[in-house]
This record gives C-alpha cells, sequence and structure tokens, in this order.
C-alpha cells in the first residue's frame, strides 16, 4: 500500500509530468489535425518513425535540436501522406492512416536495426532558477527539462490558439462546418493540409521525446501502443486541448500505480502490471465519457454552465473525416 | 446597389439550369425571385453571390461590369447570401460565428460584442452573443446571419426560401427586417416558391420555370398570373378517355394529419376505383402529408381512413400493401431505389417472397434474371439485367420503378410521376398508367405540371396552406380558375359563371 500512495508524492507526480511530454505532443497534434476535420489515424506508426529518427539523427549528429526537427520532418511528411490521400484524392482517412500506422511500426523496426540498445544522447534536465525552489510548484513545473517546458507551453498555446485568436476560430470552423468557412473566404483545402501537416510534425516531436526524454534510446517497437492511446484520449478530451492534456496526464498516473503495484502485490506475473493501465484507461474513458459529467453541470449556475460547454463537449467535431470540395 | 444580371447560361451536364436569364434589381428594392423547386433560382443566385461561375453571361454592379471569383469575392463586392439551410457553424456560439472569417490576429471581442449588440438592437433582434448556435432556431439563426452579413458591410442581401422552417411571427419580423433594409438603400434578392409571401413583400418579381425566365411583374402582383407562369406552359386538352367508374375504394373520413410544418385537419376525400385524382397546390401545401397518409406511410392524428372496406389506418404497412395500396416517391433515388444494386437484384428485393417457391433458401438467379429481362422489354427499359439504377437515365429510372409495382394494384399513389422526364417518358407512362386504371386501380397523383393535371385527373384537389381549399371536376374548370384557387384566393364569380 504504501508503494500505491508513494505515486502521489512530489517526486512521483513531478515524473509522470515528465513522463507524459511525449504523450502529450502527439495528443495534442492529433488534436490540431481533427480539429481541422482530418483523422490522422497514422499516431502510432508516426510516433515510432520520430522516435526511432529523433534518436538516430541526435546520435549522428550529436545535436538534440536537429534530433527533434528530423523528427518532426518525418511526422509531416507521414501526415502529409493521409492529407494528400484524403483531402485531394477523396480516400478513406481512415484506411489510410491504419496502413500507414502499421508501415511505420514495422519500418521503424527495420530501419532501426543499427541503433538497437546503443548508448546515445539524452535531454538534460533544465531547472529554472529561482522558481525550481517554490514549495510543490518548483519541483512539478520548474524542476524539468526543455521537453517538458514544452509540452506545458504547447497545452496553454493550443488553447489560445482555439479559442482566442481569428486563425483559431477559423481552423475550429473547417473541421466543424467547411462549407461555412468557406462562404467566408477560407481556403478550406490549404489550410487542412497545413494543419494536418502541424498536426503531423507535433506526433512525430512526441516520438522522439519518448525516446530522447522518457525512455532514452531505441530498441524494437520502442514507443508500442502509446500513438493508439494518443488517440483514444483526444476522443476522452472532447477535442479540448486542457482535456486532452489531463487525459495523457491520467493514463500517466495510472502507468505509475500500476508499476506500484507490482512491488505491493508481488504474487502476481509481472506481465500483468505493464498491461494494466490499457484495459484501466478504458475503463475511465467509458466512465468520463458517459452522460455523468453533462448532468453534473446541469447543477451548476447558468453561467459557469455556459462557460463549461465546450470543455465538456464531447461530440467530435461535425466535418471530421468528410470529404469538401470547394466549387 | 444595383444589380443586373444578363443573359447567364448555366448548365450542369445535360441540365440546362439557367437558360439566358437577365434580371435588373434596383437599390432601395425587394426583388422577389419565384419558382418551384429546380426552376433554377437557387443556381442564379449561386452565380450572383460567387458560388458558381456561370457559363456565360454578364453580372454588373452599379453599371461596373465584375467577375466574381468566389463567395468571399462576391461578399468584398458587397454581395452576401443567406442561404437556406443558413451557412453557420452550429457548435460555436453566435459571437464566435459573428467574427469568424474577419481578418486579424486575436479575435476582436469587445468590438464584435459592441457592434452585434447595436444592430440587433437596430432590428429589433433578441439573440445572446454567448449563446451557442445549436440551440437557436432556423428564424434566429437567420437573424444571426442578417446581422453579420451587414456587419460586413453587405448592400445586396439575398435570401434563399428564407420562410421556410420559421414561424409567423418570426416571420413577420423578418419581413420588417427587410423592409426596413431596402428603406435603407440595400438591395434585397428574396427567392420564394411561395406566393403569398412574395405578394405581401416585393416590388417586383421575376418567375423563373426549368432553366427560363418565364415572366415579370411589377407591384401590384396579381397572384393568378404568376401561377399562370410557373405552372403552365400551354394548355391543350387531348380527347380524354372514359372510364366507368366502381364503387368507391378509399374514403379519409375527417382526419387530422400533421407533421413537422403543417397540420392538415378534418380532410375528408372519396376517390373510386378506376379513378385518377390530381392534386394541385404550391409545393409545401399538404400534397405530400395526404399522400404519404393515404399510402399508409404516415399515421394520421384523428378520423380514419377507409381502404376496400376496411379500416386501415392506424394498422401496419404490411395490411396496405396487402389491400393493393402502392406508393411512388418522388425522389427516385433516395426513396424509390438503392444506388447500387442493378435491376434484377430490385427484382429479387421485391419479388422474392411473391415468385420464389417458399422451401428454396438460396435466391433463384436463372428465375428473377428471366423476370427482370422481361420487365425491361415490357417497360422498354433502355438499361441490362446488370446494370446499376444509378446508371440509368430520370425517365428510365422511373420505368424501372413502376415495372416493379405488384401487377394486381387497387390504388396507386404518386408524388410528381413525371417529374424531370422527357416528353416521350411522360407518354410512355402515362400510357401504362391508365392501363391501369382502366383494370380499376384508383390513381393520385401530384404535379407541378397544371398540363399534366388537366390533361389526365377526373377530379382536382386543391390544397392551399395545410387545407383541401377546393375539389372540382375537371370538365368544368379553367386553368384561370385553378390558379387563383393555388395561390389561396377565390376566383372573380365571372370566371366561375363562365365555367359551370
Amino acid at each position: 500500500m504504501e508503494e500505491l500512495l508513494a505515486i502521489f508524492s512530489i517526486t512521483a507526480l513531478s515524473s509522470v509530468l515528465a513522463f507524459s511530454a511525449p504523450l502529450i505532443f502527439a495528443a495534442l497534434g492529433e488534436t490540431w489535425s481533427e480539429r481541422a476535420g482530418v483523422i490522422n489515424l497514422s499516431v502510432e506508426g508516426t510516433m515510432m518513425m520520430g522516435a526511432l529518427t529523433g534518436f538516430a539523427a541526435a546520435k549522428v549528429t550529436e545535436s538534440l535540436v536537429i534530433g527533434f526537427v528530423a523528427a518532426m520532418a518525418v511526422g509531416a511528411a507521414m501526415s502529409a501522406i493521409v492529407a494528400f490521400g484524403s483531402i485531394t484524392l477523396d480516400r478513406d482517412q481512415v484506411a489510410i492512416g491504419f496502413v500507414l500506422a502499421l508501415l511505420g511500426v514495422e519500418l521503424s523496426s527495420f530501419l532501426g536495426t543499427p541503433f538497437v540498445r546503443i548508448p546515445g544522447v539524452a535531454v538534460r534536465p533544465l531547472p529554472i532558477p529561482i522558481l525550481a525552489d517554490i514549495p510543490i510548484l518548483g519541483p512539478l513545473f520548474f524542476d524539468q527539462d526543455i521537453v517538458t517546458y514544452l509540452s506545458f507551453i504547447l497545452i496553454v498555446f493550443t488553447w489560445f490558439w482555439f479559442y482566442r485568436t481569428q486563425a483559431g476560430l477559423v481552423l475550429r470552423g473547417i473541421g466543424e462546418r467547411p462549407e461555412a468557412a468557406f462562404a467566408r473566404g477560407v481556403n478550406v483545402i490549404r489550410l487542412r493540409y497545413i494543419y494536418t501537416l502541424i498536426g503531423g510534425a507535433m506526433i512525430g516531436f512526441g516520438g522522439a521525446a519518448f525516446s530522447l526524454h522518457v525512455i532514452l534510446g531505441w530498441s524494437y517497437r520502442h514507443t508500442a501502443n502509446f500513438g493508439w492511446i494518443a488517440l483514444a484520449i483526444v476522443i476522452f478530451g472532447g477535442w479540448h486541448p486542457y482535456r486532452v492534456a489531463m487525459g495523457a496526464y491520467l493514463f500517466g498516473l495510472i502507468r505509475a500505480a500500476a508499476t506500484g503495484l507490482q512491488s505491493a502485490i508481488p504474487g502476481v506475473p509481472v506481465q500483468v502490471f505493464p498491461l494494466l493501465p490499457f484495459p484501466l484507461m478504458i475503463l475511465t474513458l467509458i466512465i468520463f465519457n458517459s452522460d455523468s459529467l453533462e448532468r453534473l453541470k446541469l447543477y451548476l449556475p447558468t453561467r459557469v454552465q455556459r462557460s463549461l460547454t465546450s470543455f465538456l463537449r464531447s461530440t467530435p467535431p461535425a466535418g471530421l473525416g468528410k470529404h469538401f470540395e470547394q466549387d | 446597389m444595383k444589380v443586373t444580371l444578363s443573359h447567364i447560361h448555366k448548365r450542369f451536364g445535360a441540365v440546362h439550369a439557367n437558360n439566358d436569364i437577365s434580371i435588373n434589381v434596383e437599390g432601395g428594392t425587394i426583388f422577389g425571385l419565384l419558382g418551384e423547386n429546380g426552376a433554377g433560382k437557387s443556381t442564379l443566385m449561386k452565380v450572383l453571390s460567387g458560388f458558381f461561375a456561370a457559363d456565360s453571361g454578364e453580372i454588373k454592379l452599379n453599371d461596373q461590369v465584375v467577375s466574381l471569383s468566389s463567395p468571399a469575392d462576391a461578399l468584398e463586392k458587397g454581395i452576401g447570401m443567406l442561404h437556406q439551410d443558413p451557412l453557420d457553424v452550429p457548435p460555436m456560439r453566435l459571437l464566435e460565428n459573428f467574427m469568424m472569417g474577419v481578418r486579424g490576429f486575436l479575435q476582436p471581442r469587445r468590438t464584435a460584442e459592441s457592434s452585434f449588440r447595436e444592430l440587433c438592437q437596430a432590428f429589433d433582434f433578441d439573440l445572446d452573443p454567448h449563446a451557442f448556435v445549436h440551440d437557436l432556431s432556423v428564424g434566429e439563426r437567420q437573424q444571426l446571419e442578417i446581422v453579420r452579413l451587414l456587419w460586413l458591410g453587405v448592400e445586396t442581401l439575398i435570401l434563399d426560401e428564407p420562410t421556410t422552417g420559421i414561424s409567423a411571427p418570426q416571420k413577420e419580423k423578418l419581413f420588417a427586417t427587410l423592409h426596413q433594409l431596402a428603406a435603407d438603400g440595400k438591395s434585397i434578392i428574396f427567392v420564394s416558391h411561395k406566393l403569398e409571401d412574395v405578394e405581401v413583400l416585393c416590388s417586383e418579381v421575376a418567375v423563373l420555370r426549368q432553366g427560363v425566365l418565364v415572366g415579370q411583374q411589377n407591384a401590384p402582383i396579381d397572384p393568378a398570373g404568376l401561377v399562370k407562369m410557373m405552372f403552365v406552359q400551354e394548355v391543350n386538352l387531348e380527347e380524354r378517355l372514359n372510364v366507368d367508374l366502381g364503387s368507391t375504394f378509399l374514403q379519409v373520413q375527417d382526419a387530422t394529419m400533421s407533421d413537422l410544418r403543417l397540420k392538415m385537419e378534418g380532410v375528408t376525400l372519396d376517390v373510386k376505383a378506376g379513378e385518377v385524382i390530381g392534386l394541385a397546390g404550391l409545393e409545401g401545401s399538404g400534397q405530400q402529408l395526404l399522400m404519404q397518409a393515404c399510402a399508409g406511410l404516415h399515421r394520421i392524428d384523428k378520423g380514419a381512413i377507409v381502404v376496400g372496406g376496411q379500416t386501415l389506418s392506424g394498422r401496419p404497412y404490411q395490411e396496405w400493401l396487402n389491400a393493393g395500396v402502392a406508393f411512388m416517391p418522388a425522389d427516385r433515388m433516395a426513396e424509390g431505389l438503392v444506388p447500387g444494386l442493378s435491376i434484377a437484384e430490385h427484382h429479387v428485393l421485391t419479388r422474392y417472397r411473391r415468385d420464389q417457391e417458399q422451401d428454396k433458401k438460396t435466391i433463384d438467379w436463372p428465375l428473377f434474371r428471366k423476370h427482370s429481362q422481361e420487365k425491361i422489354t415490357e417497360f422498354n427499359i433502355k438499361g441490362f439485367v446488370d446494370s446499376t439504377v444509378e446508371s440509368l437515365s430520370g425517365g428510365n429510372q422511373q420505368r424501372a420503378l413502376l415495372s416493379l409495382l405488384p401487377k394486381k394494384l387497387r390504388l396507386l399513389i404518386m408524388e410528381h410521376p413525371t417529374r424531370g422526364l422527357d416528353i416521350e417518358s411522360v407518354l410512355y407512362i402515362w400510357g401504362k398508367l391508365l392501363k391501369r386504371r382502366q383494370d380499376g386501380t384508383a390513381i393520385i397523383f401530384s404535379s407541378a405540371d397544371l398540363d399534366e393535371v388537366f390533361q389526365y385527373s377526373d377530379r382536382i384537389v386543391v390544397c392551399f396552406g395545410g387545407q383541401i381549399t377546393a375539389v372540382l371536376n375537371t370538365s368544368e374548370t379553367s386553368v384561370e380558375q385553378l390558379g387563383y384557387l393555388i395561390a389561396g384566393k377565390q376566383p372573380p364569380a365571372d370566371l366561375r359563371e363562365e365555367n359551370v
């Protein structure tokens, strides 16, 4: 039991925040893409390719920046295939993405052979002076590395872009009702391309964050299943950046708890624990996506209800996955 | 702003949606564009609002020739369109809809909100900028679009069927708004198939039919004249077959029926075996509801429908089919046929239980291919057993649909049986239908073509605003008289006497 409670210690929570960073990038990247109306189902393969590319490029050039940039380029390239196939050729987004997911997994295994289990570079901790010494908040938010800081920034930036800028309004518009955006003078097709590529680059970055920041190095199927979880988290998060981030952190917490349980109950075969987060995540998704949140909202005053509406909504963008033809 | 369209042509494949249309709308006026569904009104307005490029023709704004490459381009030149289904984003807030597409980095929340409130106040709209669009009624969504377009500086406002689906008080408010806008010097183009709206609102009306501008009128508007323009090409009555009518087959007894838009009360109608009833009226006056109720597809609220002596209202559809009732919908591909399936497969679908020996578990393909081939020959369908139905032309689709009807029928109900068909198909189909009536099948059909109604029906049932307003013997009725009734007016006394 003590081991289980230990996950709520500041150190443990701090490592949950750091550990979840790759998931934050991947899930938010997918959110950008889906908010614009394109389902990029290739997240699993893209993360895997990003993880390999990031590690390999950083190792070869001995530059972390090049590693991350290369991973973003690979992520954008993979999402470009999804964008071209679905937006331009009007093929099924789900089919293209799914095949790419499988391809990315296998291709990374094939290409990654020379890099398996060799030491490489890693992102170094970067405590922020003074702020890091604040009790509780310091270790959680200011005693991390650059990747974790970027993940915090991305969460807030995504919210800001979606809900406070004109471009974000248009982004949501092309995902919800492209015809309406088109009538307002928006080049829907170009923007869908741009946002799908941006989202893909974020997913690739998430992959590199995994191999350069969480579980260092490269091994066969290094980021296994994180891509699928990222996709689930986007749905759980109702396509809202804050809720998506909460989902990613929840998954990190559940994973830490599973590891805690492993030492608490030594009788159970060890293979069970790494698997545990997945069914637990599904269970949480079911509970949170039922009407319970909506019903809870009804007890709040109207003003609060209203500001919560976009946060609590769980319907996908209305134009998600639908083809749009400009006349 | 003065808007001039000259010699606009627009084709979609074989359909000539706009054929040499020229209209002129002066600033500060409300111009009505009238016509039935598919007359080409929406196409013309989409050309003017930049959604489509015309194949040929010229658009002038204030006597300057312009080219409109996109809706945004048209908007920049001062032309805004309010679509039948308003082009807004329902999951967003009103204010977000209002601001979307305006240039800038940050959302101009403050300025947008104050402009929004000012405009709403000017037109007495009660809209909350922080509410969500999906909680609004269609009328309120129109109001939102109107203030949005005005904020963007629209000088010419096009409204496409704006009175469909809004309440009476909302309609009143809309009309008041449009008068106010016209008084401010804006030009309004009001697209509608509803005569009564055009009549009270517009100072000038143009009528389109089948892509052609068939006539224009200035206020005061003469509704009977407009009806004639909308519906009648040229009435030439041929010799009509006299068929001995049988006993009463269908009785609608004081029935009340309603759908989302319409409520028809106290409907009473008797139809004899072998009789042909034509339903006339403006689109949406109740013909569709009445036909669906008589076909057993729409449950009535009150009263009774008796078919062949049995009260069938409220009974399962299968019993209506067993009683020999059949329905042919207007939208052939959506409700009548299954896209992707071949003619033979359609025969399997409709006749499987009837024709195949009961103990066979698999489809007897040779049998059904033979059936289908016979039907294709019999109904002169240009297509093959394996042709998918969507590969057939409209006329052949309609023939295919007819070929699927059971041999023995007592009552056949058809929405627009010949809409959009070439003349040869029309004659062929009516030939088949008249043969059925000689066998004692009663026929009820609706049509937007008064020629057709006069040509084939024994009696004409006129619907207006959800009521049956007249039941006329075709032989004692004139086109003029019917024109008045369709428009919801009483024909002048001299016209009535003349024809009795």
